[in-house]
């Protein structure tokens, strides 16, 4: 912070002799391989036919995998924001001073993490064959709301259900980290300026916890792009679905694949750079 | 006689099994300045964070301006109060902390506009007419976009003390504001302190710098093992302490 160290040398510095930097011959050995190898697998990809380039251009804006990605990225949005809001609600429940709150919230973060998210997916999508209907009711009280359960159900709740409940866990133990790592003397300032802890949390804890929840959710995020593809299995027409769907038609399975597979590269490497930015966004003034 | 600013009557505080408060009597009269010493871990910022009870007391009772804090009395029984109430009360009193805890995400000026904003609902513009006034008063009007890491620890401390009387406080409660500063920074910090008493200021004061005291203090009190060891007049207590231990303390740190 105060470093101003003056010099006070004024006499000539002699002349440095040339610095002659230590060589790693090893190192260029290494990268002339890498660089064969790499070279030798774009040329058999770009070149073997089988991998049917031509079709995959055809099918990169076809109509239905346009469909497909956007109820993709649909699935991301929406399960990112039902584990962030219910994710946050766990962390503070964690937190919470009472012990049932926090036990709650520790089993339900122990449940959802602890059972394949692929499992969850298809026990939701099978919800009806449990409670076959759906009832919101006062105890002892009159019924407000009732439906079938397959109604209610549908693959996309299902799949929001399975995908959502499941992050919130995960998303409750970084909002957690990250509440705990704000100091105790930043509540401290802001009681003794008579906030109310509704204000504190808003105002002077969470944003300094989204220095520590930021990377991690980022990360969450651009898995989640990934996992919405296991909602294949409940027949929801996401991008995979949607890719399974055409090629059961037309057998171009693998140009298909390639068509999906370079969409998931364009939306995490897109997510990348956001991430970057609002990485940066958090860090500048902490 | 008029009701002391502070006034605390057997105050008590344990952490699990140990007493760090036993029996504190203590009086502030409004308009002076009172100054706290004693060894570390005498209980002097317990007792501190007692009066604004940003810490549980277990026994004995605080009022502050007349007003029993944290605790509502009817029928003989003390009723603890609903944060809200007590975050009313705490509106009217300012703290300084020995390691500032100015908010980092916000700017100097921010930190300064965000209780009158938030508690008081005061409008943008005034509050940020009213904080630039205040960093002018602690000399950093120039400073004002700075944010919390780029000012040094005597300025950072100067923001806290504007960002404390930005809720016109009756009272301003200082723990220990200059022990994590660097030496050539200390002076600043006191001299806006020492501006803030000639200005009529109540301030309990918890220190290490007893030549403030000294020349501010108008009352000194000394404190070791939870308990109020001596007190008087800081000319007195320091140049002809009555009891043992308050000279030894004393031979200890002159």
């Amino acid at each position: 912070m105060n470093g101003n160290a003056v010099s006070t040398l004024t006499d000539p510095l002699p002349p440095a002799e040339r610095v002659v930097p230590l060589r790693h011959p090893w190192t260029w050995v290494a990268s002339a391989f890498a660089l064969m190898v790499a070279a030798g697998v774009f040329t058999s990809v770009a070149t073997n036919p089988a991998f049917q380039w031509p079709v995959v251009a055809q099918y990169m804006l076809d109509e239905q995998i346009l469909g497909g990605l956007a109820r993709t990225l649909e699935l991301t949005l929406a399960a990112m924001a039902m584990g962030l809001v219910l994710g946050t609600a766990l962390a503070v429940m964690r937190l919470s001073r009472n012990l049932l709150l926090s036990t709650i919230s520790w089993l339900y973060i122990w449940f959802f993490r602890s059972v394949p998210v692929l499992v969850q997916l298809i026990f939701w999508y099978n919800f009806g064959a449990l409670y076959p209907k759906i009832m919101l009711r006062i105890p002892f009280g009159p019924v407000l709301y009732s439906a079938s359960t397959n109604a209610v159900i549908t693959p996309l709740t299902a799949a929001l259900a399975g995908l959502g409940l499941a992050q919130a866990a995960y998303t409750a133990e970084v909002v957690r980290a990250g509440i705990v790592s704000v100091p105790r003397g930043q509540t401290r300032a802001a009681m003794a300026l008579g906030m109310r802890p509704a204000t504190i949390f808003v105002r002077i804890i969470f944003p300094q916890a989204m220095r520590v929840i930021i990377p991690p959710v980022g990360n969450e995020v651009i898995s989640m792009v990934k996992s919405t593809s296991l909602v294949s299995v409940i027949a929801l027409a996401e991008l995979l679905y949607t890719a399974q769907l055409i090629y059961a038609r037309t057998y171009e399975t693998i140009p298909l694949l390639i068509v999906a597979s370079l969409w998931y590269l364009i939306i995490v490497s897109i997510l990348s750079v956001g991430q970057h930015f609002l990485e940066r966004y958090y860090r500048h003034h902490t | 006689m008029t009701e002391p600013m502070v006034r605390i009557r057997g105050l008590t505080k344990r952490y699990g099994g140990r007493e760090v408060l036993r029996g504190i009597d203590l009086d502030v009269p409004t308009g002076s300045v009172m100054c706290i010493i004693g060894p570390s871990g005498s209980g002097k910022s317990t007792l501190l964070s007692c009066i604004n009870h940003l810490e549980r007391i277990d026994g004995g009772k605080v009022w502050v301006g007349g007003e029993l804090v944290g605790y509502r009395e009817h029928k003989g029984r003390l009723y603890e109060l609903p944060e809200r109430h007590v975050a009313r009360m705490r509106q009217r009193v300012g703290m300084v902390f020995q390691h500032f805890n100015l908010f980092p995400h916000m700017t100097a000026l921010r930190n300064i506009m965000e209780a009158p904003m938030r508690v008081r609902r005061v409008p943008a513009a005034e509050a940020r007419q009213r904080a630039m006034g205040l960093l002018e008063r602690v000399g950093l009007a120039s400073r004002h976009a700075q944010f919390p890491a780029q000012l040094s620890g005597g300025e950072q401390q100067r923001v806290a003390i504007a960002r404390a009387l930005a809720m016109d406080p009756q009272l301003m409660l200082f723990d220990e504001p200059t022990s994590a500063l660097d030496p050539e920074l200390v002076g600043e910090v006191l001299a806006v302190m020492k501006d803030l008493a000639r200005s009529g200021m109540t301030m309990v004061v918890v220190t290490h710098e007893l030549a403030f005291a000294r020349e501010v203090g108008d009352a000194l009190t000394f404190m070791d093992e939870g308990m109020v060891v001596e007190r008087g007049h800081p000319r007195a207590v320091l140049t002809a302490p009555q009891e043992q231990r308050t000279r030894e303390f004393l031979s200890r740190v002159l």
